[in-house]
């Protein structure tokens, strides 16, 4: 099984569990206000035409995020 | 943009001035796009412009709602997702909160995504217990098998909960009842976020050491949290206008209290992120007791999704919908104009004959009803057809939640440019209006992005365009009239839209690597489940909000404008009119540029609104004194002939026309909203030199 580290790394269609928001990410706050906290489900389910953002539902809503943030979100490994 | 305390203070809400005792003042809360504005509408029959995407409301709007023992003051305050974060929306909400001390909360949520709605239920709780919960779009959850149990709910926040549809006044019915009761006596006992031990025993500390140094103070528990994660520290003085952060016993407080929870073994990380993390938990648990079903994102929200944000389809179909919408407006804008005019035409008739009642000399009459009220007439009746339907259309779009998928499909190229996803809306809004595209800016979080999406708004083609490109691409460019003549008109239309598109990014692009050098901040677009729009709805407000606001603006510049292109016409200076000689003036520059000094000069004066653009040209050319309707189209392609126009000069005219500076509203309104000078001589310059080098290219290259 492809083990997935970053939230980025999620393919479209899969889902993982989030560890760890990187501490120097600006938005990581915002995030976690939204939902995205360690624990949380994340699953990813599109792209935008041009590859960057994608979208990923976090507890119930659609939020697309660019590949600057999901490169930072750790995930845990399966 | 000036968060001033005249904007959050008791200023901000207009209808508190004649507050008497048994007034309720009630604030609307919510995350963004819950119908939070809808409902409030409802309540206050005041029309307020909402939207389906997030970020739209920035400004308090304020009504009244009156039952049979009660009056109401209601607040609809902007819509956020957490009261912490640094957002102008958050910070007016938890002022308005904290200093404003409401009588009662009502919390709007959307029954589609509850889980979230319900940590900013709990962060409210945390500073008042007086609240209702409203768990509104009920339908919608229902058409999506989502079962809420709303008794459990109450039962497990200790609030009142209400479930409503946001278009029906009968589901609230009840909402002033619980009103009323959470106002007399507020929960205490309702559920807050659940935090350790440890981090309770801190907080508890510096709200002890609060309670001794300000008794009178209010909000301590909420207070306490604040200091403990050291956020929002610039603002806490103003917050809590007791408090002073310099009082050396208050630091030593907030250090014993980190002392503690460090020897517990809590790093200030830590302790942000548990308190950050504290009312989402604290939500799961609660959502996961009361509610059942999918969530609201479904099987059809993600088939539209997989055409509109697709590889092969995004763009096409983002591309074919705005051009039908403009197709559209160009369209059926036409007859309602030609009605107007004439009506305008016949008051003017009638205007003439009460001032030869009252005996007005004849050069007055000349000058207020040939020179202003013609402008004047002449404006309106061009630009509000095409407003009147493009915003409704355009809003019937938001209301649907089509929005930010736009945002979502750009977002890239915007990056790139250094500037925000959210910079593709506002260019859409000034496809009807620059000064409204403007004015809509403020949707954009970051103030660096802002002001590239304000200075790069006049890039885009707006409605007072349209006439000089339709006019001007069929006399010279289009197959001629009927359907083939539409279609090559819709075909130009889209490419127009396309250079400028492109021209937007380019002007974006240079912006952001010079004067507003920086790097693109970072955000998350949420992008909601699309809903049926409520169509009644958007045709009032979109009627009252945009296309009033923009008219009221024209209007007070077309009367001095009017006024000053007549005295040109009209004064003769040797023999010939000050227009001709401004004219003959601009001439050698002109045709360097492929066009003539009349035309340059018709841009000039027809700075206060691009609409009277081609009637001052016309007007020129036949060296009248007043403004004149284009009548027969083959009448006026002759008129320009005959002054020496040809393909070029229609080509560099219509580049000049998407290129120059904004109008004068525009301008005013950059003004506003950039606070700058400096800036806003760049959103004029800017398009202007586009404009320049690309006609000049155009004039060498035929």
């Amino acid at each position: 099984m492809n083990s997935v580290n970053n939230l980025c790394d999620l393919p479209v269609g899969g889902k993982g569990t989030v560890q760890y928001i990187s501490d120097h990410l600006s938005i990581r706050t915002r995030l976690m206000e939204l939902g995205l906290i360690e624990g949380t489900e994340v699953a990813c389910i599109g792209t935008s035409p041009l590859g960057d953002p994608r979208a990923y539902m976090i507890r119930g809503a659609v939020i697309a995020l660019r590949s600057e943030e999901t490169k930072n979100i750790k995930m845990r490994s399966v | 943009m000036g968060l001033t305390n005249k904007s959050t203070g008791a200023n901000a809400s207009k209808g508190q001035n004649n507050i008497s005792d048994t007034n309720v003042r009630v604030a609307f809360a919510g995350n963004p796009n819950v119908g939070k504005s809808t409902l409030f509408n409802l309540l206050t029959g005041m029309s307020q412009h909402t939207g389906n995407w997030p970020g739209k409301t920035v400004s308090l709007a304020t009504g009244i709602y009156r039952d049979k023992s009660h009056t109401y003051n209601l607040t609809d305050l902007p819509g956020t997702y957490s009261l912490l974060a640094q957002s102008p929306e958050e910070e007016i909400a938890r002022s308005y909160l904290l200093r404003q001390n409401p009588d009662c909360v009502v919390v709007v949520c959307d029954a589609t995504c509850l889980e979230r709605n319900l940590s900013l239920v709990l962060q409210i709780t945390e500073i008042t217990q007086s609240v209702v919960v409203c768990v509104n779009l009920i339908d919608e959850a229902k058409k999506k098998n989502i079962r809420i149990n709303t008794k459990k709910l109450s039962q497990l926040l200790g609030l009142p909960v209400v479930a409503t549809v946001a278009t029906s006044k009968k589901t609230l019915s009840t909402l002033p009842r619980f009103i009323d009761s959470a106002t007399q006596s507020s929960y205490a006992d309702c559920a807050r976020p659940q935090y350790p031990t440890p981090i309770k025993e801190a907080a508890k500390l510096i709200s002890s050491c609060l309670y001794n140094m300000y008794p009178n103070i209010q909000n301590k528990q909420w207070l306490s949290l604040r200091l403990l994660d050291d956020v929002l520290t610039s603002e806490l003085e103003y917050l809590a206008p007791d408090i002073s952060l310099d009082n050396p016993r208050l630091s030593q407080c907030i250090s014993d209290a980190k002392a503690y929870l460090a020897q517990q073994g809590f790093t200030p990380e830590h302790i942000h992120d548990i308190i950050t993390a504290a009312p989402v938990h604290t939500a799961e648990n609660i959502y996961r007791s009361c509610v059942s079903g999918n969530c609201g994102y479904s099987i059809k929200d993600k088939a539209i999704d997989s055409i509109v944000t697709s590889r092969i389809w995004g763009f096409p179909s983002m591309l074919v919908l705005l051009g039908f919408i403009l197709w559209l407006t160009v369209t059926a804008a036409n007859y309602p104009s030609q009605l107007l005019s004439q009506f305008m035409t016949y008051t003017e008739g009638v205007l003439l004959k009460f001032m030869e009642l009252i005996g007005s000399p004849p050069l007055v009459t000349s000058a207020l009803i040939m020179g202003v009220y013609r402008t004047l007439g002449w404006i309106v009746s061009v630009m509000l057809p095409p407003m009147a339907i493009f915003f409704p259309l355009f809003t019937l779009l938001e209301d649907m939640g089509y929005l930010p998928r736009i945002a979502y499909n750009l977002d890239l190229p915007f990056k790139k440019c250094r500037a925000c996803g959210k910079q593709a809306l506002t260019m859409c809004m000034g496809l009807g209006c620059n000064a409204a595209g403007v004015v809509g800016c403020r949707i954009v979080d970051s103030p660096r992005e802002r002001m590239l999406a304000v200075m790069t708004n006049s890039f885009m083609p707006c409605n007072g365009k349209f006439p000089i490109l339709i006019s001007v691409s069929t006399m010279f460019l289009a197959i001629g009239a009927g359907v083939l003549g539409q279609i090559g008109c819709a075909l130009i239309l889209t490419m127009v839209l396309v250079i400028c598109i492109a021209a937007t990014f380019c002007a974006t692009w240079i912006l952001s690597h010079t004067i507003l050098n920086g790097m693109p901040s970072s955000y998350a677009l949420e992008m909601p489940p699309y809903r049926k729009p409520r169509v009644w709805n958007i045709l009032v407000r979109s009627v009252l909000d945009r296309t009033i606001f923009v008219l009221g603006r024209a209007a007070a510049v077309a009367a001095p404008a009017g006024l000053v292109i007549w005295l040109m016409a009209n004064i003769s200076v040797g023999g010939s009119s000050l227009l001709n000689i401004f004219a003959e003036f601009l001439d050698p520059f002109a045709s360097l540029l492929g066009l003539d000094g009349v035309i340059l000069m018709a841009f000039i004066l027809g700075t206060p609104a691009n609409e009277i653009v081609i009637p001052i040209m016309l007007m020129a050319y036949m060296s009248g004194s007043v403004l004149s309707d284009t009548g027969a189209i083959d009448g006026v392609r002759q008129l320009l002939i005959d002054n020496g126009w040809t393909i070029k000069t229609a080509v560099c005219m219509l580049s000049f026309a998407i290129f120059h500076w904004p109008c004068a509203t525009t301008l005013l309104t950059v003004k506003k909203e950039t606070a700058s000078l400096k800036l806003t001589a760049v959103a004029a310059i800017l398009p202007t030199l586009f404009g320049i080098i690309l006609c000049f290219i155009i004039n060498i290259l035929t």
